[in-house]
């Protein structure tokens, strides 16, 4: 018997006024399985996470989500005045963790930042400042983790450590949905590929079948992308 | 809650500028609001030349009138700046050394003695600035005005020992020489004697009576001189009565002021501050998915700068407290009044900071509301057109700082209701704060 998604939408719908960000889109996800979510700007990648993640509420649709999704912003979420611990225990007492101090500890060392945790956040570096608003969307435990574009303001270095994380999270059985327009990380990590044009979903499966139903096999995957979004008139 | 508050503070503490600058800006705003109001401007240096002899004296009404000390008078509103001639304070007003001259000539002495010749004093001065120039001119006329009224009612007072002399005689002294004078009474009685001595019907008696009739006449309407000349002495009086506000004094008045300005400021900028901050650190919408309702947010930055303004502005009437006399014993009033006021402008600062979305706009709109706010509530009625103070007012009312001010008045002199402009201040703390709460729909 096949078990239960750990998350699920069904056909999504969201409208700015005029505009329609989300055209009934749908998405599962099983624990421990990363799903990319990429399409153009504009595509609806971040309504669709900020659903996912309760923030907005679909003019159309459902979520099933269990409860306390953890997610993490495309821009850290954080206060820059305060260390890097203060921000994690302040989060942690308002996730009402049971034991905050443990919880908080065992973030910093999970981000490898407890040699920092008594440095004001601003004046982290970008990368830093990203792993702390990632342990801020962890403290809760969850068991759905939404990453909004995570590794934007990350160099390559940074981007190969926060992966090497948040590989380890699916390892441990978290559900990872991320929202990137890294097409390669979509490529090397992704266990399902949603690829979103205007709101639309136009593709759903794994890396590999983009690459078949485009007949682009032998092309770079973002290459591959581009083809399948021209041949979709996008 | 509890941990947004304690972060709040954290933050505040850690920008001590900031708080600084918070705490510092309104309560120097508040000090020289306070200081115009109540004290009047410098007394303007004016030169004075005396050409009286020293001790010159005239005597009216039976009293010796030290024109040296009168003219003293004229000191408590100007500050003198001594000269020896006429031509030296001209050239003082000239060089813009002074504000103005005041000259008193040296027949003012005998023109007031003579009492067919007004005294005269000369006053010049400087009409490059005419705010100034204005208050020279008001400054010294009023004085001057205030002298003559003083000399008005001595020349009176002679004037009546003269009419009495005439109506009831008397001892007389002039020119060194003392003369019995008769007055119309004992004339009369000598008059009546006289006519007891004529027959009846003879022409002289008959003419005796119409003297006799004319004394009496003349004698009983002078009874009513006391007080035609009293009123001629002082033709006007004010009667002053107030017919709104009236018990408070000018410097509890720019108590009120100040801590209405204080608490306007601190509460308007930390509100609309803090409230837009958790946008700008993007920490708005990770808060606000089940960690802490947007409404409780709302709570938590009112209650956050409330606290704060409260507690500036106990200290500031506290300070103020050490200059002038407050009742301590209606500190609940106070409390009240600043309770209200703070919640209302934070609810005001929580409006301007949901709408504005940025720490930088908030903090400039908050800014550029407080002072105009704070001068519409002060236009006093009268000052401009009907229509326009009506307006006025109703703008007036839809902002806290008038109300505040009013409960302020009320709560540190007793002075009209606090009933009133507490319930105004509870009703645009809930306007603003569901202004606020629709604003935070598009806040994330």
């Amino acid at each position: 018997m096949e078990a239960a998604p750990t998350i699920a939408a069904r056909d999504l719908v969201k409208r700015y006024g005029e505009r329609v960000a989300l055209r009934g889109v749908s998405l599962s996800a099983n624990a421990g399985e990363l799903v990319a979510v990429i399409g153009p700007n504009g595509a609806g990648k971040t309504t669709l996470l900020s659903i996912l993640a309760g923030i907005q509420r679909p003019d159309e649709g459902t979520v099933d989500a269990p409860a306390g999704v953890g997610w993490v912003p495309q821009q850290p979420a954080l206060y820059g005045k305060l260390t890097v611990e203060e921000n994690l225990l302040l989060f942690a007492r308002l996730e009402r963790c049971h034991d905050t101090r443990a919880s908080v500890d065992r973030m910093l060392s999970l981000s490898d930042l407890g040699a920092r945790r008594r440095d004001q956040v601003a004046t982290l570096s970008g990368g830093n400042r990203q792993r702390v608003n990632i342990a801020i969307g962890l403290l809760a435990e969850p068991e759905v983790l939404l990453l909004d574009e995570p590794s934007s303001a990350l160099d390559p270095r940074q981007r190969e450590r926060l992966w090497e994380f948040i590989l380890a999270l699916a390892g441990e059985g978290t559900t990872v949905v991320y929202a990137t327009h890294q097409i390669q990380e979509a490529d090397r990590y992704a266990s399902q590929l949603i690829v979103l044009a205007d709101g639309e979903r136009v593709f759903g499966g794994a890396p590999r079948e983009l690459e078949r139903v485009t007949g682009a096999t032998g092309l770079d995957f973002e290459r591959a992308f581009v083809q399948f979004l021209h041949q979709r008139g996008h | 809650m509890r941990w947004l508050l304690v972060k709040d503070l954290l933050i505040l503490r850690r920008s001590p500028l900031l708080a600084a600058l918070l705490i510092a800006y309104p309560i120097a705003i508040a000090v020289l609001i306070g200081l115009a109001l109540s004290r009047g401007p410098d007394k303007p240096e004016v030169a004075f030349y005396n050409g009286l002899s020293e001790g010159a004296e005239v005597e009216l009404g039976g009293e010796r009138i030290d024109l040296a000390a009168e003219g003293r008078r004229l000191f408590d509103a100007i500050d003198p700046v001594r000269v020896d001639s006429r031509g030296d304070a001209i050239q003082k007003v000239r060089d813009g050394d002074v504000l103005g001259a005041l000259i008193i000539p040296d027949d003012l002495a005998g023109n007031l003695q003579s009492g067919l010749e007004p005294g005269t004093v000369e006053v010049f001065y400087n009409a490059e600035d005419p705010a100034k120039q204005q208050f020279v001119e008001n400054t010294i006329k009023a004085q001057v005005q205030s002298a003559n009224s003083a000399l008005t009612k001595r020349l009176a007072e002679e004037a009546l020992q003269l009419l009495d002399l005439i109506s009831s005689g008397g001892d007389y002294t002039f020119l060194g020489q003392d003369f019995d004078v008769l007055g119309l009474e004992r004339s009369e009685q000598i008059l009546v004697r006289a006519r007891a001595g004529l027959p009846e019907g003879s022409p002289e008696r008959e003419q005796l009576d119409r003297v006799i009739a004319f004394a009496e006449l003349a004698r009983e309407n002078l009874a009513f001189s006391d007080d035609v000349l009293s009123v001629v002495g002082e033709p006007i009086r004010v009667k002053a009565t107030p017919l709104e506000g009236g018990s408070t004094s000018l410097s509890s008045f720019a108590v009120a002021l100040a801590v209405a300005v204080s608490l306007m400021f601190i509460t308007l900028l930390l509100a609309a501050g803090t409230l837009a901050l958790e946008r700008e650190e993007n920490a708005f919408a990770r808060l606000v998915r089940g960690l802490v309702s947007r409404t409780a947010l709302l709570a938590e930055k009112a209650g956050l700068a409330a606290v704060c303004s409260l507690a500036v502005s106990l200290l500031m009437l506290a300070g103020l407290g050490l200059f002038v006399d407050l009742d301590w014993g209606r500190f609940p009033a106070w409390l009240a009044a600043l309770a209200a006021g703070a919640l209302a402008f934070a609810a005001l600062g929580l409006a301007i900071g949901a709408l504005t979305r940025e720490v930088r706009a908030a903090s400039l709109l908050a800014f550029m509301l407080c002072l105009p706010l704070a001068f519409l509530a002060l236009v006093p009625s009268g000052a401009v057109a009907p229509a326009l103070y009506d307006a006025i007012r109703a703008v007036s009312a839809l902002f806290p700082f008038k109300p505040t001010l009013d409960a302020l008045e009320s709560a540190l002199n007793g002075s009209g209701g606090l009933g009133a402009p507490l319930l105004h201040l509870a009703l645009l703390t809930l306007a603003f704060g569901a202004l606020a709460r629709l604003a935070l729909r598009r806040f994330a």
